[in-house]
C-alpha cells in the first residue's frame, strides 16, 4: 500500500440554477479514484454551497496514482428522480508524486461539463502521502519529473543526458464502440476524456520506468500527441529526452559544471548494438528491421510506401537540408578525428540516438549537419488487441530507423531537435518525423570519454562552431558550396543551413530574423484503400520539393542564409494535401552572404517578355534591398580571395525553381547586383513560374514595430519587458468552388495565412515595439473543402532603445514600463500573481495586492471603496516559451497535460461555430490557469495546444471539438523582486515547502 | 468561398476601449466598422477592411460573453473565464452602467421598478437613445429591495465609482420620493442638478443620515425631522426675532452685496420663503413640491431681481448663520440641518 490520496471538498461557488422552482441547487459532490468512491452531504438550497467535507482517503498503489486521476463530480440532488450532474473535475495527481514539484493541490477549480461548459467553480484540497518502497521491480515510475520545455529547465542543471525514450498506447476510441448507439453524447465524452486521461497517465508511467531504467530521473522536451483514428482506435504516443537533472540550489553564480564522472550506475546496455548497413539516402525498399519485432507478429495487413525514397529523383533533397560536407576533422589533427569516433560509437550504439531538445547546455552541440526528415503513408487497420501496439511501434520504429541513416549519411552521429507527427484522414495516416543532424559532445553522456580529454573540442569557437560542416568535403552526398567560416576562417561552411533546432544562444548573427513561411496546396483525386496511399505517397516528393524551394526563394529574398526551428506540416484531406512550413530565418555571420535570386525566361526571343522579365528581376532586386535594411543585415565586407578557398565555380549553381535540363548559359550575361557568384536561378517557363514568383513578392510585409519568429527568441532583440500576451487564433476557410487549380487553391491558402498574420498584428497593435515569438502554425482539412489554420503564439514588447544595460536596471525599468505605460491594453503587470487562497504560491518577497476590505461603519464620506469582493483571482500567465523576461523561474511544480471535449446541439444559440470555439478556448485556458494556480503556480511555459479537432453540422446545429493542451506549471519571481529580497529567496522555497506539508 | 469560423483569444482578454463603446452605443457589426474606418483606423498597422471586421467581430462577441458576469459585477472580479487585470475590469463595469443624462433628467420622478419598460420605452423614443438602457433596470430593482446605504448598497452591488454610484443613488431617490421634476418651470435644470440636490438630501435629511441602524431602505427623510422643521416658523411669525435676525443680516452685508437695498427692503419675503417651504415638507404634496417651491418661491424672484450667485451665496451664507446669535431661538440644530441643504441646492439650481 505504498500511497494515501486525500481528498477534502470545501466549497462550490457559482453553481447552475438546476430547479427552476426555486432558481436554486441542492448540490453534492462524488469524489472518486480507481473503483472508490466517497460523497459528501447534499447542501441545500444554493447556488454557493459550503460542504467543508471530511478528508475523503484512497489508499492506492503508487502505479494506480500515476495513471488514473482524481475525478469530481458536482451533482444536484433529486428526490424523485435521478440525480442531474451539474459538471466533472478531472484532477491529475502526478504533480504531487514528485518531491520537488507540488505538494499541495489547493484552490478554486472550474467544475466542466461537456455540453454546457464551465459551470461554476468548486474549491479542493488534495494531497498524497507516499510510503517509501523498495521493491525493485514495481511498475511505478513516481519521482520521475517530467518537462514539456525543450531545453533543460531554467532552474536545474544537467549531469547527464541520456538520450531518446518513446512510448505509446493504444485503445478503442469510446466514440466509435458499439454501446455508443445507445446512450447520450455526454456519457460517450465523459468516457473518451476520462480513457484519454488514463492512456496519458499510463503513457508517462511507461516513460518513467524506462527513465528509471537508463539511470535518468527526469524527461525534458516530453512531446505526448494522440492520434484519432476512428474506427480503428485510439493512439496516444510520446516521445522525450531522458536526464538527470540537479537542482540548482544556490544562485547561478555558483554554478559549477558537472563533472562526467558520474557514479556508474548499472545501465542497461541500449539496443541490440546492431546498426544498419549505412544506406545513405537510399530509395526502394524500407531499411530493414530487427526481426524480433516481426516475427511474433501476425501479418501486418498496413500498406506501407516510404515517401523517402524520392531522394533519388531530385538532385537536392528537402530531406537532407543544406548540409554541405566537412573536413573539420581532418584540420584538427588525429587525436580529435579519434575522440569523434569514440562519441559517434558510442552514440551509434544507441538504438536512436535522437535528443528532442531544441537547446542545449553550452557546449554540448558541437557541429549541425542539416534537416534529416522521413515520411511514409500507411493504411491504418483496426487494432485487435490494445495490449499489443506493434504494428503502431514497427511504423514509428521503420521512419526513427530511415532518420538514423540520414543523419549518418550526413557524416553525423545524433539527431536534435526531433519531433513526430501524424495527419490523418478516414484510413490513410501520414506519418512524419523530423530533426536535425548534429554532433554532439560527450560531455553529458554516460558513455563518453572521460572529462580530461574534452579540452581537444574546446578548440571550436560557440559562436560559429556549430555551423562547421560535420560531414567529409569530398563525399558529400549532395551539390553543396562550401567555403571557410567567415567567423574563423579555420573550417568550412555550407552556403545555407536549415535546422529544426532553436537559434544556439552563442551564435553570431547580423541582424534580426524573421518568419519565413511556405504554404503549398495540392489536389488529389479521391480515391479508397491503397489507391489513395499511393497516390499520397506519389505527391509528397514534390509536395516537399517546392516548399523547400519556396522556402528558399523566401529566405534569399529576405537576404538571410539559416532557417532554425522548421516544422514542416503536411495534412491530409480527401481531395487535397496541405503543405506548411514555418522557419525563422536568420543571417548567420559565419555562413557566406546569399546570393540574390536571378530570373530568367525560357523564350528569350520575345522583347515584350525580356521587358516583363527585367521588370520583374528589377523588383525582386528591390526587395532583397529593402529586406536587407529591414533586417538590418550589414554584414562586414570580406574579401574571399585572402583565404583561398576554391571558389565555386558558376556551373554549380544550384538551380532549382523548375529547372529544365538545358543548360542556360545566357544568364551570366545578366548583372546581378545581388550575390556576385552564387545568384539562385528561378527560370521562368510557364504561367505558373510567373504566379509563383508574383506569389513570393506580394508576402505581405510586417507592419512597423513588430518583429516575428518561430523560435522562442528574436535574435537581435534582448531588452524585453515583462508585458506578454499569449493568445490563440483560429481559422476555419470553406472553399465553396469545387474546380479550383493548385494555383486558385494555393492563393487562397496564402491568403489565408497572411490574413491570419495581419489580424494578430492588428490586434496586437498596442503592444508595439513587440515580437510575436513562437508562432506555432497548425493546419488540417476537418472535412472537404475545410481549410483550418491555428495559431498559438506570444506577443512580448520590448524596449526599443538598445540599452547595455544590466538585469537589475533592465528589470526595474520593465516593471516601470509595464506599470506606467496606460497605452498597453492588457498588459498590465499585476502584482496579484499569488492567490491569497493558497498559501503554497507566496514565496516570500512578492508583493501582494490583496483585495481591500469594505469600510466599516457607514462613513457618509462618499470615497472610493469599491472592492473587488471575495478573493480576487490569482493572475496566470501563459506562454509558449521556456521562460518569462524579466523573472526568474524558482520552481517547476508539474506538467500539465489536458483533454478537453465540447460538444454542443444548440450550436445557433451558442453564437455559431465562432462563438462556440471562443468560449471553448476560453475555457480551456480558465481550466489550465485554475489547474496551476491549484499547484501554486502562477505561470506555464513551454504551452502549446497540440490538438484541436473542430467537427461542424450546422444543419444539425450541432458541433463538437476536442482540445488537448499541455506545459510546465511553475513559480516565477520577478527580478527585480528578487534582487529587493536577494536575501530571502532560499528561505521561502524552504518555508514553502513546508507549509505545504504542515497543512 | 468563405471564412466559416474565426477566433482570437488571449490568455489576458483584449479589449479595445473604443470598440467596447460602439458595442455600448448598439451599433452593428458593419455599423462599427465603417464607424472605426471614418476614424482612421485604417491607417493603423496596415490594416485593411477585412482585418477591421474580423476585429470587430472577435470584440463584440468577447462583450456580449461578458455580458453575463456584467450584469452581476460583484462576479467579475472572481470568475475564472476571462483574465482581466482590475482596472480593466473597473473599466467594463463604469462603462456598463454609464447612462445619458438628457435620458436620466427623463426618467428621474418615475416610478422604476414597475411597468417602467413602456415608459422606458416612450423616453427612448422620446430622447433617441437606443434602448441598451434596459440593462440599468436591474439595478434599480435590486437596490430597492435593499437596506442599508444606498450609494454604498450600490457600489457594493455594482462596484462603480462615486460618481455613477451616486448618480443611480439619486435616480432611485427621486423615484422613491416621487419629486416634481417635469414641470416646465423645472426644465431648465439638468440632470447634474437634480443628482448633486439628491445627494445632499440623502446626505442630511434621510434615516440613514442621523443613525446607522440598517432597518429600512435609508432612502426615506427622517419622519421626525420633517415634523420639527414646523418650530422653525417661530423666525418669521415672532416680530421680534425677525426684526433681530434681519438687523444681523443686514449689519454683516452692507456694503458686501449689489443688491443690499433690494434685500433689505424684502428680507421677510425673503425669509418667509424659506421657512414656508421647510414647515410644508411634513405634507407629501408639499414634499413633492420642494424643487418647484424652491424655483417659483426662492429662485425666480431672485433671479428677476438680478441677484448674482456671489450676493446670494453671501446672503444664504449669513442668513443661516446669523440664526446663531438669536438668543431666543432655540433650534439652531434643525436649523442648521435644514439650511445646510437648501443653501446648497439653491445655489446648485442658481442659474439660467
Amino acid at each position: 500500500m505504498p500511497g494515501k490520496l486525500k481528498a477534502k471538498i470545501v466549497a462550490g461557488r457559482h453553481l447552475p440554477v438546476m430547479d427552476r422552482a426555486s432558481d436554486l441547487t441542492d448540490a453534492f459532490v462524488e469524489v472518486k479514484f480507481g473503483n472508490t468512491t466517497f460523497k459528501t452531504d447534499v447542501y441545500p438550497k444554493s447556488l454557493n454551497p459550503q460542504w467543508n467535507s471530511e478528508w475523503f482517503k484512497f489508499e492506492v498503489d503508487d502505479e494506480d496514482l500515476q495513471d488514473e486521476p482524481l475525478q469530481i463530480t458536482v451533482l444536484d440532488h433529486d428526490t424523485y428522480s435521478a440525480n442531474d450532474a451539474i459538471g466533472k473535475v478531472y484532477i491529475d495527481i502526478d504533480p504531487l508524486l514528485c518531491s520537488e514539484a507540488a505538494t499541495v493541490i489547493s484552490g478554486w477549480l472550474p467544475i466542466y461539463d461537456t455540453i454546457h461548459g464551465i459551470r461554476g467553480e468548486i474549491n479542493v484540497l488534495v494531497k498524497v502521502d507516499l510510503f517509501n518502497d523498495l521493491n525493485r521491480f514495481r511498475q511505478s515510475s513516481c519521482g520521475v519529473k517530467f518537462f514539456c520545455t525543450t531545453s533543460i529547465p531554467r532552474c536545474y542543471r544537467a549531469i547527464m543526458v541520456h538520450g531518446f525514450v518513446e512510448e505509446l498506447v493504444v485503445n478503442e476510441d469510446p466514440e466509435y464502440q458499439w454501446i455508443d448507439r445507445i446512450r447520450t453524447p455526454r456519457a460517450s465524452n465523459e468516457a473518451r476524456q476520462r480513457l484519454i486521461f488514463l492512456m496519458s497517465g499510463e503513457l508517462q508511467r511507461k516513460i518513467g520506468l524506462k527513465v528509471l531504467e537508463m539511470g535518468g530521473n527526469a524527461v525534458v522536451g516530453y512531446l505526448q500527441c494522440f492520434d484519432l483514428e476512428g474506427e480503428s482506435g485510439l493512439v496516444v504516443r510520446a516521445i522525450g529526452t531522458a536526464c538527470t537533472l540537479e537542482k540548482i540550489s544556490t544562485f547561478p553564480a555558483t554554478a559549477t559544471y558537472p563533472s562526467n564522472s558520474s557514479p556508474s550506475k548499472d545501465m542497461k546496455e541500449p539496443g541490440f548494438g546492431e546498426e544498419t548497413p549505412g544506406v545513405p539516402l537510399s530509395s526502394g525498399p524500407p531499411t530493414p528491421l530487427r526481426a524480433q519485432t516481426f516475427s511474433s507478429f501476425s501479418p501486418s495487413k498496413s500498406y506501407s510506401r516510404q515517401s523517402s525514397s524520392s531522394d533519388t529523383e531530385l538532385s537536392l533533397t528537402p530531406k537532407t537540408g543544406m548540409g554541405s560536407g566537412g573536413s573539420a576533422g581532418k584540420e584538427a589533427g588525429p587525436l580529435k578525428a579519434l575522440l569523434r569516433q569514440q562519441t559517434q560509437s558510442a552514440l551509434e550504439q544507441r538504438e536512436y540516438p535522437f535528443f528532442t531538445l531544441t537547446a542545449f547546455p553550452p557546449g554540448f552541440l558541437l557541429h549541425v549537419g542539416g534537416v534529416v526528415s522521413a515520411r511514409s503513408v500507411k493504411l491504418l487497420d483496426r487494432i485487435h488487441n490494445p495490449d499489443e501496439p506493434e504494428t503502431r511501434d514497427a511504423w514509428w520504429e521503420e521512419i526513427r530507423q530511415e532518420i538514423k541513416s540520414h543523419a549518418k549519411a550526413l557524416g553525423c552521429h545524433a539527431v536534435v531537435g526531433y519531433s513526430e507527427s501524424t495527419s490523418i484522414c478516414e484510413e490513410v495516416c501520414i506519418l512524419s518525423a523530423s530533426g536535425t543532424a548534429a554532433i554532439l559532445s560527450s560531455r553529458f553522456m554516460q558513455d563518453g570519454p572521460l572529462d580530461a580529454e574534452h579540452r581537444f573540442e574546446e578548440v571550436v569557437s560557440p559562436g560559429c562552431g556549430f555551423c562547421h560542416i560535420p560531414y567529409d568535403e569530398l563525399n558529400i552526398p549532395f551539390p553543396a558550396q562550401l567555403t571557410y567560416c567567415y567567423c574563423c576562417r579555420h573550417y568550412k561552411v555550407p552556403d545555407v543551413l536549415f535546422t529544426t533546432i532553436d537559434l544556439p544562444t552563442e551564435a553570431n548573427v547580423t541582424g534580426k530574423g524573421c518568419l519565413i513561411q511556405a504554404r503549398l496546396c495540392r489536389t488529389k483525386k479521391k480515391a479508397q484503400g491503397e489507391g489513395n496511399a499511393t497516390a499520397i505517397s506519389n505527391l509528397l516528393p514534390f509536395l516537399e520539393y517546392e516548399l523547400h524551394t519556396q522556402l528558399m526563394n523566401k529566405l534569399k529574398l529576405r537576404g538571410m542564409n539559416a532557417l532554425f526551428g522548421l516544422r514542416i506540416q503536411i495534412s491530409v484531406g480527401e481531395t487535397m494535401l496541405l503543405g506548411l512550413a514555418s522557419a525563422t530565418g536568420v543571417y548567420l555571420t559565419a555562413l557566406p552572404s546569399p546570393g540574390g535570386i536571378q530570373i530568367t525566361g525560357k523564350t528569350p526571343s520575345d522583347i515584350t517578355y525580356e521587358q516583363h522579365i527585367s521588370n520583374m528581376q528589377k523588383k525582386i532586386n528591390d526587395t532583397i534591398t529593402k529586406n536587407k535594411e529591414l533586417y538590418e543585415i550589414n554584414p562586414p565586407e570580406v574579401v574571399e580571395e585572402i583565404i583561398g578557398s576554391p571558389i565555386p565555380e558558376p556551373c554549380q549553381r544550384s538551380r532549382l525553381f523548375r529547372s529544365h535540363s538545358e543548360s542556360s548559359d545566357e544568364v551570366s550575361e545578366l548583372d546581378l547586383s545581388h550575390g556576385k557568384k552564387d545568384a539562385f536561378v528561378l527560370e521562368i517557363d510557364d504561367t505558373d513560374a510567373v504566379e509563383d514568383i508574383h506569389a513570393l513578392l506580394t508576402d505581405f510585409s510586417i507592419p512597423a514595430g513588430f518583429y516575428s519568429c518561430n523560435t522562442e527568441i528574436m535574435p537581435g532583440i534582448q531588452n524585453w519587458t515583462s508585458a506578454i500576451q499569449m493568445f490563440t487564433s483560429v481559422r476555419v476557410f470553406r472553399l465553396n468552388n469545387a474546380n479550383l487549380t493548385n494555383q486558385g487553391l494555393n492563393k487562397i491558402f496564402s491568403d489565408l495565412c497572411e490574413n491570419l498574420l495581419k489580424s494578430l498584428y492588428f490586434k496586437l497593435r498596442s503592444m508595439v515595439p513587440c515580437c510575436l515569438c513562437h508562432l506555432n502554425f497548425t493546419v488540417a482539412i476537418p472535412e472537404d473543402e475545410l481549410i483550418q489554420v491555428a495559431v498559438t503564439a506570444v506577443a512580448m514588447s520590448f524596449d526599443k532603445e538598445q540599452s547595455l544595460e544590466n538585469g537589475k536596471q533592465s528589470g526595474e525599468k520593465t516593471l516601470i514600463k509595464a506599470i506606467t505605460d496606460e497605452q498597453l491594453q492588457f498588459n498590465l503587470e499585476l502584482n496579484a500573481e499569488t492567490s491569497s487562497s493558497n498559501p503554497l504560491s507566496s514565496p516570500k518577497g512578492i508583493t501582494m495586492e490583496k483585495a481591500s476590505p469594505l469600510p466599516e461603519g457607514r462613513s457618509r464620506s462618499l470615497r472610493s471603496n469599491r472592492s473587488y469582493s471575495g478573493s480576487s483571482v490569482a493572475v496566470v500567465k501563459m506562454t509558449p516559451l521556456s521562460f518569462i523576461p524579466g523573472a526568474k523561474i524558482i520552481r517547476y511544480l508539474g506538467i500539465i497535460n489536458m483533454f478537453f471535449i465540447r460538444e454542443t446541439t444548440s450550436l445557433r444559440e451558442e453564437g455559431g461555430v465562432s462563438g462556440f470555439l471562443h468560449t471553448f478556448i476560453a475555457e480551456v485556458f480558465a481550466m489550465v490557469r485554475a489547474h496551476v494556480a491549484a499547484l501554486g503556480g502562477n505561470a506555464v511555459v513551454s504551452y502549446s495546444m497540440k490538438e484541436c479537432v473542430f467537427m461542424e453540422n450546422p444543419n444539425k446545429n450541432q458541433a463538437q471539438c476536442l482540445i488537448n493542451v499541455s506545459g510546465d506549471a511553475v513559480i516565477f519571481v520577478r527580478e527585480s523582486e528578487l534582487e529587493l529580497t536577494s536575501v530571502q529567496p532560499q528561505s521561502a522555497t524552504t518555508q514553502t515547502s513546508n507549509c505545504g506539508e504542515g497543512t | 468561398m468563405s471564412t466559416e469560423l474565426d477566433v482570437f483569444v488571449g490568455n489576458t482578454t483584449v479589449l479595445d476601449e473604443d470598440v467596447y463603446q460602439l458595442w455600448l452605443d448598439g451599433h452593428t457589426v458593419s455599423n462599427a466598422v465603417r464607424i472605426r474606418m471614418e476614424a482612421g483606423a485604417l491607417q493603423e498597422c496596415e490594416a485593411n477592411a477585412e482585418v477591421l471586421h474580423s476585429d470587430t467581430m472577435d470584440q463584440f462577441r468577447t462583450f456580449q460573453m461578458c455580458e453575463r458576469l456584467l450584469q452581476s459585477p460583484s462576479k467579475v472580479a472572481n470568475q475564472l473565464l476571462f483574465q482581466i487585470p482590475p482596472h480593466r475590469q473597473t473599466m467594463l463595469i463604469e462603462r456598463y452602467y454609464e447612462f445619458d443624462s438628457v435620458f436620466a433628467r427623463e426618467v428621474l420622478g418615475k416610478k422604476l421598478s414597475k411597468g417602467t419598460k413602456k415608459d422606458l420605452d416612450d423616453i427612448s423614443s422620446k430622447t433617441g437613445i437606443a434602448l441598451k438602457c434596459c440593462r440599468r433596470q436591474h439595478v434599480f430593482k435590486v437596490v430597492e429591495e435593499l437596506k442599508g446605504p444606498l450609494v454604498e448598497n450600490i457600489q457594493r452591488h455594482f462596484l462603480l465609482s462615486d460618481v455613477l454610484a451616486r448618480d443611480y443613488a439619486a435616480i432611485v431617490f427621486f423615484a422613491n420620493s416621487r419629486f416634481e421634476t417635469g414641470k416646465r418651470k423645472l426644465q431648465y435644470l439638468s440632470f447634474q442638478d437634480f443628482a448633486f440636490c439628491a445627494g445632499q438630501l440623502i446626505s442630511y435629511w434621510t434615516v440613514g443620515a442621523v443613525n446607522n441602524v440598517m432597518e429600512d431602505l435609508d432612502v426615506d427623510l427622517e419622519k421626525e425631522f420633517l415634523h420639527d422643521l414646523k418650530d422653525l416658523k417661530v423666525l418669521v411669525n415672532d416680530k421680534d426675532m425677525l426684526d433681530q435676525h434681519k438687523s444681523l443680516v443686514c449689519a454683516q452685508l452692507r456694503g458686501k452685496i449689489k443688491v443690499f437695498s433690494e434685500m433689505e427692503a424684502s428680507f421677510k419675503n425673503l425669509s418667509r420663503a424659506l421657512v414656508n417651504i421647510a414647515s410644508k415638507l411634513t405634507h407629501t404634496k408639499d414634499f413633492r413640491d420642494l424643487f418647484i417651491d424652491l424655483v417659483e418661491k426662492f429662485i425666480e424672484p431672485r433671479r428677476s431681481d438680478k441677484w448674482t450667485i456671489g450676493d446670494l451665496r453671501l446672503f444664504l451664507k449669513h442668513y443661516s448663520s446669523s440664526v446663531h446669535t438669536l438668543e431666543a431661538f432655540r433650534h439652531q440644530v434643525i436649523w442648521d440641518r435644514y439650511m445646510g441643504v437648501i443653501k446648497s441646492c439653491i445655489l446648485k439650481m442658481y442659474h439660467d
